[in-house]
């Protein structure tokens, strides 16, 4: 699927691009693996920032002078950058946001709002984060609607074989995540937007742990809405984007009201821009918008099969080591898994072990990754999580199994 | 090793998180306590028994979590088990200031709680040491029946 070589991308000068990676904690080199809660940035992308900031600063679209041309033609420019990222037809299916979870609320809102009704069935999975169960919770107890919830199996996949018995006609949108946040589980995109659309469902992918990590074409996943965070991929925190359908944008109510988003206004009434204006009203995150098109940018120069490529093998590799530490469990699918690996260790608690690595520079994350019903699902209370990006190595790995190992000895 | 983990992970707050004291259902209790500490899953169910005085005549829990949660619930059920009411309210005023408060002595009277001071040097780790402290507090507060009690005001 995602065959291109990676001989030659030149791994560690890559780690030169990140000025925070010469970082010491607790008098050791940094070892970062926290990067399914955020990415660190690249020189690219505070340098995009800074830029902005400098020469270009102004506010967006009705302004007639020279700087607010410059922002508003960057601001739109980002749109279209976020566009073809994604392979969607039109830069007005490109709605910025604050990320990933704004941009699940906006659909909750201003979709599930006008289209959602007393008997009507979201139909999400056990493995949704928070930010992809919450909103629906809110929706149903507003308008009576009923959830429904795909099982996850012991091996981290979709049940699928439930499949069909709860997709029926009264599922009114499929909602579920592309990568899981804690098991690292890719789930089949494109196979499952097909099965709710033959019962007449929309579907929206949660995106935000596959966007930086693996090429995405938003046509061919054939969803009608995704969400995405740019500071998981490189960007700057507070600036994501929900992509929809045209059309389906269009027949939606807008949700936040004010400037920016009105054709024009009298005292009682007013009438609303298309989308994607139509959703974003006020001073938008122009900087933020321009940085995110920096990272796609620096991204795009790598090349998304590549990174999935390097990301699986170091996940892969962490999940083989980790397995082999004395009392350990590790979650999700052996193979074909995104660039995490979640466990549990007889010998210590996720935040025991979390602060224990901590003082060798290695940044885990212990709890619940805002998963609590699938970890609930698995019997715990939480996990400790490593999760890498295309800057991270094998020998930080090795590393990390060390410390991991001298954990062992500590506690025991 | 750093002086720092081996300062909070004592031996002895190994020790009482492997075996925790006081450990298990306290069959007659007069009030019960869940607490937990949503931020990372840690619970608490805490049972007392009151005397003819008010003081704790007895006290036990179960639940599970870090190390620091429940060697710190094992601790503390030992200490108070015999004080009175006003003695428990002061010991958990001195308790929460040795694991904040930089500067604190550690008064003698908290006796070997006193291993616990190494948790001021990680403030994320304060609500773990005093998950117990709060549903004790919920314990006296509330008298009889049961209650529960969140590190995460609601």
């Amino acid at each position: 699927m995602h065959e291109i070589a990676t001989a030659a991308t030149d791994w560690d000068a890559i780690r030169e691009d990140f000025p925070i990676l010469r970082e010491q904690a607790h008098g050791h080199r940094l070892i970062y693996f926290d990067n399914a809660a955020t990415s660190q940035k690249p020189r690219a992308v505070l340098d995009a920032l800074h830029r902005y900031y400098e020469h270009e600063n102004a506010n967006v679209h009705r302004g007639l002078h020279t700087l607010s041309s410059r922002a508003t033609e960057a601001y739109e420019k980002s749109r279209q950058r976020v566009a073809d990222y994604i392979g969607a037809a039109s830069a007005d299916e490109i709605v910025f946001t604050r990320g990933t979870t704004e941009s699940i609320n906006l659909v909750a809102q201003a979709w599930g709002g006008k289209f959602i009704r007393g008997g009507d069935v979201i139909l999400l999975t056990e493995m949704e984060h928070h930010s992809n169960l919450v909103p629906w919770q809110l929706l149903a107890e507003r308008t009576g609607a009923r959830l429904r919830f795909v099982p996850v199996r012991d091996d981290g996949t979709l049940d699928l074989e439930q499949f069909p018995s709860l997709l029926t006609p009264e599922v009114k949108l499929f909602a579920f995540t592309y990568i899981s946040n804690s098991l690292g589980t890719i789930n089949p995109v494109a196979e499952l937007c097909e099965k709710a659309h033959n019962v007449g469902a929309l579907t929206l992918v949660d995106a935000a742990q596959s966007a930086g990590h693996l090429p995405i074409n938003v046509q061919e996943l054939g969803c009608d809405f995704l969400a995405f965070s740019g500071h998981k991929m490189c960007g700057p925190t507070g600036i994501g984007a929900l992509y929809g359908g045209a059309e389906i944008l269009n027949s939606m109510p807008p949700w936040h009201g004010g400037g920016e988003m009105i054709v024009s206004v009298a005292l009682e009434k007013s009438a609303f821009k298309k989308a994607p204006h139509r959703f974003e009203a006020g001073t938008p995150n122009i900087a933020g918008a321009i940085g995110l098109a920096a990272a796609i940018d620096y991204i795009e120069r790598i090349g998304r099969p590549a990174i999935f490529e390097h990301d699986s093998q170091l996940a892969c590799y962490a999940a083989e080591g980790v397995s082999e530490l004395p009392g350990t469990r590790v979650f999700g699918p052996i193979k074909e898994r995104g660039a995490l690996v979640g466990f549990v260790m007889d010998a210590a608690h996720p935040h025991d072990l979390t602060t224990f690595a901590d003082q060798y520079g290695l940044a885990l994350r212990g709890g619940h990754h805002c998963n609590q019903p699938l970890m609930r699902r698995f019997g715990l209370s939480g996990t400790t999580r490593a999760s890498f990006y295309f800057y991270n190595t094998t020998e930080e790995i090795d590393r990390m199994i060390e410390i991991l190992h001298a954990a062992v000895r500590f506690f025991s | 090793m750093s002086t720092e983990i081996e300062e909070l992970y004592q031996e002895v707050i190994l020790d009482h998180s492997r075996r925790p004291r006081n450990f298990g259902d306290l069959a007659d209790a007069a009030v019960r306590v869940h607490g937990d500490n949503p931020a990372c899953g840690d619970e608490i169910h805490l049972g007392v028994k009151f005397d003819a005085d008010g003081g704790l005549q007895d006290i036990k829990f179960t639940g599970h979590g870090c190390a620091i949660s429940q060697a710190s619930a094992s601790l503390m059920t030992m200490k108070l088990k015999g004080k009175s009411q006003a003695e428990v309210m002061e010991m958990l005023r001195a308790f929460h200031e040795l694991v904040t408060d930089e500067m604190s002595e550690a008064p003698k009277t908290l006796g070997d709680l006193r291993v616990m001071r190494g948790v001021r040097r990680f403030p994320q780790r304060v609500k773990c040491a005093m998950l117990a402290w709060r549903a004790v507090e919920q314990a006296l507060e509330q008298g009889a029946g049961e209650a529960t009690v969140s590190t995460e005001p609601a």
